[in-house]
């Protein structure tokens, strides 16, 4: 049988820094915004992910300012541009970089432990959310800039929907970059994420309008999370419209992606 | 459905240390994840302070530590900013500065986590799961990796944590740890515990042996082949010539036995190449008891 138990009270004398103190959880708010906080300048640590971030956007704007890809499509080729990059950043920063590190952290079994301590796994999915929201706002934030000092003239309207459809186009993107990182194995989610940010960057419909597009890729971008999103930014920037049809075609992949996450997502 | 682990049941105690032993694959890791809520259980009942841990909140993961066996720490990380992101997590966390003193982190802080040797490793991954100062305390192998001081170092502070009165339940594969650490052991061999008890009272567990509460020892000799040891010792010592020229004698053997030994050595002029007096290990123990099959 076992031995009794050792009652607390016959602890070691004058030691108390091991002594169980009844602990309690720091409060969920203070708990999301560490990590969110730690999170955010792990990625802004990381050189790659900075590139991929900052530079690589930066380089298609002026790409597409110096180029005739978008002539036509609006007052300057600027207007059209920048709305297209936002969409960009929000695929760099919510799919391609938090599915990598996602992917990794579930491989050195990050996520594991850190869903044994207070966090757990609804505060670490918070916390990722909420790096991924403080990231694009330094992106948006020096997109913006760059696009303005450039001579980008955006609707004054458009900023509001701008920015709601920036926030569900990266919720749909999270999601997304969720579900894979979770259900492959981490080179693999590398490898599909920034394929995918290529191909969709190239192709699909965000910084290069549809109609753009070759004939079959038409039919089919607009479905898209990153034509999706690429439309409804022009429409709120250039036109200060708020694009109902794509805000739920965002939001469908939002939740057809984050229901998939929650179904197939494996910790370990 | 895979059954990993079917027909443990364990209890663990405040101020103790309790340890899971058992071969690679026993099914030790899988039943402290069981435990830890990491894993979903298809069966049984599973109570962690009072509850279930399935279905834990924030309130009861802030009142129980876990090392994982492979660390689960980022390996871009530097150690001093993680251990104070995590105490950040809780209410009343242990003073990061002592705890990366105490453990020998203070010297090795600006080093990247994917840099660290696998002992600093393993006492980084212990300091994270001791910020939130927890009444239970799962390790995994924690000796995994660890050099002979650090190892002295991470045993003074196991033993230390458990006088406190900490709730300790490790697993491990090495009878070392087990003998110098637990206060109840508890075998674990092919998802099932097969024998349980402190570590005195497993080393009591003989072979045919009738043991009262001395403890067994096996003396082992190397002298000429074939010699009839049976009108030297009593019954109750287990005599065997394990290969031809090697003996060995198990049981509660006594200073009169050794006596009758040598002087029945002597009469026939034996003298052994070698000869070795061995208090039984739990290592024998758990031989016996899992086998000897490599599995």
């Amino acid at each position: 049988m076992n031995p009794s138990p050792v009652d607390a009270a016959g602890a070691a004398p004058g030691f108390s820094t091991a002594t169980p103190v009844g602990q309690e959880p720091a409060s969920l708010y203070r708990r999301v915004m560490l990590q969110g906080k730690y999170e955010a300048l792990a990625m802004l640590r990381n050189g790659e992910q900075l590139i991929l971030a900052v530079v690589l956007p930066l380089l298609a704007l002026v790409g597409l300012t110096v180029t005739p890809f978008l002539d036509g499509l609006g007052a300057s080729r600027i207007d059209v541009a920048v709305p297209g990059i936002l969409a960009l950043c929000a695929m760099s920063t919510a799919f391609t970089g938090q599915g990598i590190a996602t992917g990794f952290d579930r491989r050195y079994g990050v996520l594991r432990f850190l869903s044994t301590t207070p966090l757990g796994r609804g505060g670490l999915i918070a916390g990722k959310v909420l790096s991924v929201l403080a990231v694009l706002c330094l992106q948006v934030a020096v997109v913006a800039a760059v696009g303005l000092a450039l001579g980008w003239q955006p609707t004054a309207v458009g900023w509001v929907p701008g920015l709601i459809l920036l926030a569900v186009g990266a919720a749909a993107f999270t999601a997304l970059g969720l579900l894979v990182a979770g259900t492959v194995r981490p080179e693999a989610t590398l490898a599909i994420t920034n394929l995918l940010w290529i191909l969709l960057g190239a192709l699909g419909g965000i910084v290069i309008p549809a109609e753009r597009l070759p004939a079959a890729a038409q039919q089919v971008v607009g479905f898209l999370p990153s034509g999706a999103l690429g439309e409804a930014l022009r429409g709120a920037f250039l036109h200060g419209a708020l694009n109902g049809s794509a805000a739920l075609i965002l939001v469908l992949w939002t939740v057809i992606a984050g229901a998939a996450a929650i179904r197939w997502f494996k910790w370990n | 459905m895979l059954r990993v682990v079917s027909g443990i049941s364990l209890i663990a105690e405040r101020g103790q240390v309790t340890a899971l032993l058992g071969a690679n694959g026993a099914g030790k890791t899988t039943t402290l994840e069981c435990a830890q809520g990491l894993q979903k259980r298809s069966g049984g009942s599973i109570s962690l302070l009072g509850h279930d841990p399935a279905a834990a909140g924030a309130d009861l993961r802030s009142r129980v530590g876990v090392m994982l066996q492979d660390g689960g720490l980022p390996p871009s990380a530097r150690p001093l900013p993680l251990l104070r992101h995590i105490a950040g997590l809780y209410a009343r966390p242990w003073p990061v500065d002592d705890l990366a003193e105490r453990l020998g982190i203070d010297t090795f802080s600006r080093t990247t986590v994917r840099r660290l040797s696998g002992g600093q490793k393993q006492r980084l991954a212990l300091a994270a799961a001791l910020l939130g100062r927890p009444e239970v305390l799962f390790l995994d192998e924690p000796s995994a990796g660890l050099d002979p001081q650090s190892r002295q170092l991470v045993f003074e502070l196991i033993t230390e944590l458990r006088d406190a009165g900490m709730g300790i339940i490790l697993t491990t594969h090495l009878m070392d740890d087990a003998q110098r650490l637990a206060d109840y052991v508890y075998i674990i061999d092919g998802g099932r515990n097969v024998a349980e008890g402190t570590v005195q009272e497993l080393l009591r567990r003989g072979p045919a042996v009738e043991t009262g509460t001395d403890h067994v020892r096996t003396l082992t000799f190397e002298a000429k082949p074939g010699l009839d040891l049976s009108d030297v010792l009593p019954a109750d010592v287990v005599v065997a010539e394990e290969r031809a020229g090697s003996y060995s004698a198990t049981g509660v053997l006594t200073p009169q036995h050794l006596a009758a030994l040598t002087a029945w050595w002597a009469a026939n002029g034996i003298m052994p190449a070698s000869m070795t007096l061995q208090a039984r290990s739990l290592e024998d123990v758990f031989l016996d008891i899992s086998g000897k099959d490599i599995r």
